[in-house]
């Protein structure tokens, strides 16, 4: 509970109309899209420029109250979920656009902008913005830029870190800073945009960003290739790279995945197959043509049965928006989906996916396997019902096994979902003691008073459970 | 207000009545936010979402919340169109919880005294009452023919009425007479090579206030080469019942049609209004729990065909030469026909082939337009701001006439066009009225 003094001071900053604490919007801030967790804020707040932010920001600092900025609530690691209650930061009234500037290939935006909206703006100009995470017609960039979200396209062209150029943040002494600009090139003092991408409003609220564009490929094909034999299908995708070709989209999908996906979709994806490549290349035509003839070969060489390329544009979106509602559509096969992000070494693709395979034998349990696959992050879900105890002690350890193996092979516990509450816990597997200082070094240099959405990356203790944190 | 009692009564049957699983199948993953109009127009706010309700009806359930007036705002405030269940890549049912939270409120509430003899009226009285059904619409018949009408519009007494639905009085339709509305067939044949036998839904509105359009159905059924029987004894599909809180009486109601269209040895049962449809096709779930009456639903409900699905099927609009004046015209889909019954492109397909028109797709034309049953009644705030945007979009169509498939939004589109002062430049009529129009 907010004592009134605090309440009153809040509504001040906001007026009425942009605080509310009645229960029901209390409880339904208290959620993201991560399983079993759940936690209700004190309040929720929607600040209406950069200037309420900092105002706020006094006083949650002040009164030690926790502040958790929240974009669309579409995170997959418990980063938004106010575990240790305080307030909720919306961003519905800083949803701008501010500019476009087509001579240096920038849009400056503010945080609660839809990333589809940003997408659409800048693709009518004839420019690109590559980071396409599933969730993206809903998400919001300051949710993308503060859990550094990935995306479909991320193989050859990176991630949401890769495009952001200039912050405006507010610190939580109330300090509004700015941070690199329109440059290609920076290196006044330590890079704090780089810092604040993926940092999870653990540092800072975003209140403002600059985002690199690039030209808009000219053209673009893709294709499936069909596998009975899914280590054939992972061996493929080291070898397509191997073979110095980078494709804009290398993804797995396995049989599992295909079906609940076309149960849902149906546009005809081979549910009778092992798994499928998802596959996509753009840039010039020559360029491309080329490039996919020459995967179609390098498929086939590793046993592909089938190689479909996509006829037109309409049947491409099709194949790639059935991808993205991948993980949901699990959910139609039990009450209870946990996803995991372990991310491997592209050339441990393959071992990666055969050691989940004997794993999920071994504790019998029903897992379905999509992702990323050309960057080395697998997406291995498991359909469950958290009601059911038993098994949920198998899911339990069946995650702990994928993440040392992950670990074992020169991964990490997660690619691009974040580490949120969720896996706070394990981050200490991957960073070890002197990496977890580090980094808690520079949050209490910024945030002192453990403000900043409290609980999250850093856990209170290390444990060594994966599934069941609470 | 619901009283502190009523709310324990109401949080007693959330956790005996409401679907667990159902309630656990949403992931949270939020792929339905974009596409909540509630959501969208109340600027974002996640407990006008689908999302939000149905982790508010959780919450109830779990009893983390009690079923407070914010709560049951958010549940009164959807409006049913149902968009979130196509893209829920989960599956879940939100109607399905919907319809089930509504009736569990309504049945454990005590509504004041005139809200509840208007509700005993409207569902008990008069709805399931087809000779009822005509003397009320033959008043408004009297209402438009006698002097009335025009009395009351120039004496500014209409005034007296809210807004919207003073502009509602100008946009329904001219009532046929109690003798045409008594005069009704129960058997049409084929005026071409015969292809099916199929029965009609005649609905209750559909055969008063909109008899001219069941005429234009039955026509196009004709030519197309269908037989049709009407059977005397099918009564209101429950719809409005349903979507209010009624359902028990909604399942009296669907018993009843069942039974009336059972032994007919039709092909196909056709509706042509998109609200009826979409409740008929769910009737197996209305009845879920009689396991007799579930195995007769599903074998009715297997037979619901939209006019629209069984005109393209048959491929009339190949067979019949449809031609109309040049035009522009635009659709806008009916919510339950495209979310529920899954019908999108028949109708598209029907209206790009007459000769003479441009079709121009509206943006976001399967967004509702806040018609919604009788939610432009009683939430005519919310329905004006749906209406407001959808004539935006309507207007740079440039469209001349706005096509729907059920009864509720052609009153709607009636009332924008009405409110935009575009009456006479731009109207909006029932696909198959369009198509009678083009078969001439």
């Amino acid at each position: 509970m907010l004592s009134n003094e605090v309440k009153d001071k809040l509504i001040s900053i906001v007026t009425k109309e942009n605080f509310d604490d009645s229960k029901i919007e209390r409880l339904v801030y208290s959620y993201d899209a991560t399983p079993n967790f759940q936690s209700m804020p004190d309040a929720v707040v929607s600040p209406r420029n950069t200037e309420e932010v900092s105002e706020i920001l006094k006083i949650c600092n002040q009164y030690g109250v926790p502040i958790v900025p929240r974009g669309s609530g579409t995170n997959l690691c418990a980063g938004t979920c106010p575990t240790e209650g305080g307030v909720v930061l919306l961003f519905k009234h800083m949803n701008k656009i501010l500019e476009i500037d087509e001579e240096n290939l920038t849009i400056t935006v503010q945080p609660g902008v839809i990333t589809l909206d940003l997408i659409n703006a800048i693709e009518e100009k004839g420019l690109f913005y590559p980071p396409d995470p599933s969730s993206m017609k809903i998400s919001t960039i300051g949710g993308n830029i503060n859990e550094n979200s990935g995306g479909l396209r991320g193989l050859k062209y990176g991630v949401t870190r890769d495009y952001v150029i200039g912050l405006e943040a507010v610190l939580p002494n109330g300090d509004i800073i700015r941070t690199g600009g329109k440059l290609a090139k920076d290196v006044a003092g330590y890079d704090l945009t780089r810092l604040f991408v993926g940092s999870e409003g653990t540092l800072c609220v975003i209140t403002e960003a600059t985002l690199k564009l690039i030209p808009m490929p000219e053209t673009r094909k893709t294709m499936l290739a069909l596998y009975q034999d899914l280590s054939a299908a992972a061996r493929s995708v080291s070898k397509i790279i191997a073979n110095k070709i980078i494709p804009t989209t290398l993804e797995f999908l396995d049989q599992a995945t295909l079906k609940v996906v076309e149960d849902y979709a149906q546009i005809g994806l081979p549910t009778d197959v092992q798994a499928v490549l998802l596959i996509e290349q753009d840039g010039p035509a020559e360029v491309v043509d080329r490039d996919i003839k020459k995967i179609a070969e390098v498929c086939k060489q590793e046993n592909a049965v089938s190689i479909q390329i996509a006829a037109t544009e309409e049947e491409a979106m099709a194949l790639r928006t059935a991808r993205r509602a991948a993980l949901s559509a699990i959910a139609r096969l039990a009450p209870t989906t946990i996803l995991e992000d372990a991310t491997v070494p592209r050339s441990e693709i393959a071992n990666m996916v055969k050691a989940i395979n004997e794993i999920t034998e071994k504790y019998q349990l029903t897992i379905c396997t999509f992702g990323h696959a050309g960057d080395g992050n697998l997406h291995p879900t498991c359909a469950t019902d958290a009601r059911n105890h038993e098994e949920m002690e198998r899911v339990e350890k069946a995650f702990a096994e994928i993440f040392e193996k992950a670990i074992e092979l020169g991964g990490t516990i997660t690619g691009e979902h974040g580490v949120g509450a969720m896996k706070a816990p394990y981050l200490e597997w991957k960073l070890k003691k002197e990496g977890i200082a580090a980094m808690m070094g520079i949050k209490q240099a910024f945030d002192p008073n453990n403000i900043m959405n409290p609980g999250k990356v850093f856990a209170k203790d290390s444990k060594k459970r994966v599934v069941m944190t609470r | 207000m619901t009283t502190l009692l009523e709310q324990e009564k109401i949080q007693q049957q959330f956790k005996e009545r409401m679907n667990e699983d159902e309630l656990l199948n949403c992931m949270r993953c939020g792929f339905c936010l974009p596409t909540c109009p509630t959501y969208i127009e109340s600027g974002y706010k996640e407990s006008h979402s689908p999302r939000g309700r149905i982790a508010m009806m959780k919450a109830v359930v779990d009893g983390m919340v009690e079923p407070d007036a914010d709560f049951e705002r958010s549940l009164e405030l959807c409006l049913g169109c149902r968009a979130c269940e196509p893209v829920c890549p989960s599956g879940v049912n939100y109607g399905h919880l919907l319809e089930e939270a509504r009736d569990i409120i309504n049945q454990n509430k005590k509504h004041s005294l005139p809200v509840r003899v208007v509700r005993k009226t409207v569902f008990e009285g008069l709805f399931p009452h087809q000779n009822r059904m005509r003397t009320m619409v033959g008043l408004l018949g009297f209402y438009q023919r006698s002097g009335i009408q025009t009395l009351a519009r120039k004496t500014g007494y209409l005034g007296l009425l809210p807004e919207n639905l003073a502009t509602m009085e100008k946009v329904l339709p001219k009532v046929p007479t109690m003798k045409e509305m008594k005069n009704r067939p129960e058997h049409l044949p084929a005026l071409s090579e015969k292809v099916h036998k199929v029965a009609f839904f005649s609905g209750c509105l559909m055969d008063t206030m909109f008899m001219k359009t069941n005429d234009s159905t039955m026509k196009l059924l004709q030519l197309a080469g269908c037989e049709i029987v009407i059977p005397k004894e099918q009564t209101c599909c429950g719809a409005l019942h349903g979507h209010s809180g009624e359902k028990d009486s909604a399942k009296e109601l669907a018993k009843k049609n069942i039974a009336a269209f059972e032994d007919l040895g039709a092909d196909f049962i056709i509706t042509n209004a998109g609200g009826c449809g979409a409740f008929l096709v769910d009737y197996d779930h209305l009845l879920k729990d009689d396991p007799v009456w579930k195995q007769r639903a599903v074998a009715f409900k297997e037979k619901i065909k939209d006019i629209s699905e069984i005109l393209v099927a048959v491929s009339f609009h190949k067979k019949v030469k449809l031609e109309l004046p040049p035009q522009v015209i635009t659709y806008q889909d009916s919510c339950h026909l495209r979310n529920v019954m899954k019908t999108a492109s028949a109708p598209r397909t029907l209206l790009e082939s007459i000769k003479g028109v441009q079709y121009q797709e509206m943006k976001e034309a399967d967004r509702c337009c806040g018609s919604a049953g009788i939610y432009n009644i009683v939430e005519s705030e919310m329905s004006m701001v749906m209406l407001d945007y959808k004539m935006v979009q309507a207007k740079a169509t440039h469209a001349t006439t706005i096509v729907t498939a059920n009864p509720g939004c052609l009153l709607q589109m009636q009332l924008g066009i009405e409110r935009e002062g575009l009456s006479g430049k731009m109207r909006g009529v029932h696909i198959v009225d369009l198509l009678a129009e083009a078969v001439k």
